[in-house]
């Protein structure tokens, strides 16, 4: 039986593909804001009730994750007016293949993981997935701004792994994860727009003065 | 309440830093900065007078390893808070305001993951440490400060999401188990009825996120280049706190993994740690023509060596949590010194800085005194450590992890001595004046000098007190 929760993480997994099929700069934002969108619908999905605890994370997530960084992301290209593309060390293809085989990976070692009484089992092979995708955008593509995403897709996998403890971790510290990433992207932000001021051109490959 | 205060007294006094109007240094920002560090260290002292009740229901709390970790930082920030004095004035830094309020939150943020009983709020620490210390990095505003703070945000954020990702398989190891969630206390207790499985992941996503935090080769790559270039006073604070919190996290979980049991499995992980760090240091100090650049290659070696002392167990522990201590101070005095060199010379590369006992006498003296202090020489702390160490590998039947320390240690000497007696007694270049050095840039790394130098020959009651303690609960034991 398919529930709507099962059909959000399907969701999910296509956006960590599109984010490594895209060529241009603008859709992959796009399509992490949808993700961070999709994993603000999870806490109400998957609560046994409905809570103010539930609908608090959903409301936050969305407003961080759907919202605020990719709005921000946005207006960074357009301050440094990158055009395109995301010029990846590993072709398009190649990245594809690598993601289908991460997502094997995933599923391999989530089947080898005990997680009792879980009511979505989806959720761990899902979390790894997007968790070793966004390595992957993180170390193959050159743009800092393309790190910065690939780091948000990182997180979003970890998110994921903690919605299984939602109902045991309090509030609070999820509050201050959302918090800490939001943070976290703003200072980055504000690199990538010094990179740019200082180099014209978000190619962090330029940044290789310093070495032994 | 007292641990409260310990926590929300610099978090107050950097709000106070933002009111002040104007943005450069005044006396009243310094004084301030200065205040609170000094209010800061006297409230941590009455903890060693008068233990606190644990606060928050029993997320914050003092234990003897926190205490020891959260001691060392307050000391070492006040050491810094004095140097900071001279050389603010000296730098005269545009956004001093900036530079202030970041040093107070890093106070703030150092002080909760040293009171942290709840690892989760120990996590939400350790990424606070980051976000304060990345704009005191980029502190210059040039291209090399902007390649270092790009290349330490990423690598460590990375490193900060896995431990993340480490604590949510903790609690996911906690489910069948008794207590309260992530609590350090209650999973000790009731360590036995944690999931092993998960608890291993657990281990090694947390020793390899915390790991990066402190710079444990192979995730050292951003230490040269960001401890290079920060400005000097945020390196000590780096090389001797903030990795000092970061070992925290690291000892945190081995403590609940010792307690399951599962130390056959825990330890050659962290030999293996320990020795590729010293085998890194030594292969980098070797050539090494930047004072800055030398010294984070020294404190990969000492990051080394905290997680061999946890690796060897029983008095390897006591050594750590001793080396902890050494390891913080001694780097504190040594950036400090080199801060004074680049304030005088405006570099730190070796070939600039020849012949600094006749230049800068004071500073090139503690120069040379710190070379021997950081390489283990008698009588300082760090040879007691160090000794502690390689005795529990000794008598823990692990003889060839003795020796390999042992040649690393010796090679690691060789290549600090050749770079830092070059900048010493080298043929000072031509035209080379003495410079006179500020009261306020020396009281600092002297006084530091003089903690490092009395722990090597004696320790006091409670203190000797709390590393016993510290290492019991670590699954060692105190010598």
């Amino acid at each position: 039986m398919t529930t709507a929760s099962q059909i959000v993480l399907l969701l999910v997994v296509l956006t960590d593909f599109a984010v490594l099929g895209t060529t241009r700069m603008r859709t992959c934002i796009r399509a992490v804001a949808v993700q961070g969108f999709l994993l603000g619908t999870l806490p109400v999905l998957l609560a046994s009730q409905l809570s103010v605890h539930a609908v608090g994370l959903a409301v936050g997530t969305v407003a961080v994750k759907a919202v605020a960084l990719p709005w921000f992301l946005a207006w960074a290209i357009r301050e440094a007016s990158v055009r395109r593309e995301v010029e990846p060390l590993v072709g398009y293809i190649a990245s594809l293949l690598l993601g289908a085989a991460a997502l094997a990976l995933s599923f391999a070692i989530a089947a080898h993981l005990p997680l009792p009484a879980l009511k979505e089992p989806l959720i761990v092979p899902v979390s790894l997935a997007t968790l070793i995708i966004g390595l992957l955008v993180l170390v193959t593509r050159r743009k800092a701004i393309t790190q910065v995403l690939g780091y948000l897709m990182l997180e979003n996998g970890i998110y994921l792994f903690g919605l299984t403890q939602t109902e045991r971790v309090p509030f609070l510290l999820e509050i201050g994860v959302l918090l800490d990433v939001f943070v976290a992207v703003f200072i980055m932000g504000i690199v990538v727009f010094h990179i740019n001021r200082e180099f014209d051109s978000l190619d962090s490959a330029r940044l290789a003065e310093l070495k032994d | 309440m007292r641990l409260l205060a310990i926590i929300l007294l610099p978090v107050l006094a950097a709000a106070m830093e933002l009111a002040i109007p104007s943005r450069r240094i005044t006396p009243w920002r310094v004084g301030l900065l200065v205040g609170t560090a000094g209010a800061h260290a006297a409230l941590v002292a009455t903890l060693w007078l008068a233990p606190s009740e644990p606060a928050l229901g029993g997320w914050l709390g003092a234990d003897a390893l926190g205490l020891v970790v959260l001691s060392l930082t307050t000391v070492l920030f006040l050491a810094t808070a004095l140097y900071a004095v001279g050389s603010l004035r000296r730098e005269s830094p545009r956004g001093g305001r900036r530079f202030v309020g970041c040093l107070l939150a890093f106070l703030a943020a150092t002080s909760l993951v040293a009171l942290s009983q709840h690892l989760a709020m120990l996590w939400v620490g350790m990424e606070t440490t980051t976000l304060a210390i990345a704009p005191l990095i980029f502190h210059r505003h040039d291209r090399r400060s902007l390649e270092a703070v790009w290349k330490y945000l990423l690598v460590s954020s990375v490193g900060i999401a896995l431990a993340l990702l480490g604590t949510f398989f903790l609690a996911s190891a906690q489910l069948d188990a008794p207590g309260r969630p992530l609590i350090l206390g209650d999973l000790v207790a009731h360590a036995h009825a944690l999931h092993p499985a998960w608890l291993r992941a657990a281990f090694l996503f947390l020793l390899v996120g915390f790991g990066t935090k402190m710079g444990l080769a192979p995730m050292h790559t951003w230490k040269p280049d960001t401890y290079g270039e920060a400005p000097s006073l945020v390196s000590g604070l780096m090389a001797g706190a903030l990795t000092s919190c970061a070992f925290l996290g690291v000892a945190r979980v081995t403590e609940v993994a010792m307690a399951a049991g599962l130390g056959p499995f825990v330890q050659p992980v962290l030999l293996a740690f320990g020795l590729l760090s010293l085998a890194v240091a030594a292969m980098f100090v070797l050539g090494q023509s930047d004072v800055k650049r030398l010294l984070a290659y020294s404190s990969v070696e000492h990051m080394g060596l905290l997680v061999l002392g946890l690796g060897l167990g029983g008095v390897g522990a006591y050594g750590t949590v001793l080396h902890l201590i050494n390891n913080g101070f001694s780097k504190g005095w040594l950036f400090l010194v080199a801060g004074n060199v680049v304030l005088a010379t405006g570099s730190s590369a070796a070939a600039a800085n020849r012949g600094l006992i006749r230049t800068l006498p004071a500073s090139g003296l503690l120069l040379v005194l710190g070379l021997f202090a950081v390489t283990g020489s008698p009588p300082f702390g760090l040879f007691l450590s160090e000794l502690t160490i390689v005795r529990a590998a000794i008598g823990g039947g692990h003889p060839w992890v003795a020796g390999a320390m042992l040649l690393l240690l010796a090679v690691i000497f060789i290549g600090m001595a050749v770079l830092v007696l070059e900048m010493a007694l080298g043929e000072a270049p031509a035209g080379a004046e003495r410079v006179r050095e500020s009261r306020w840039l020396l009281v600092g790394p002297t006084v530091l000098a003089a903690l490092v130098l009395m722990l090597g020959v004696y320790i006091p009651g409670p203190l000797q007190n709390a590393l016993a303690r510290a290492a019991v609960a670590l699954g060692g034991g105190a010598p």
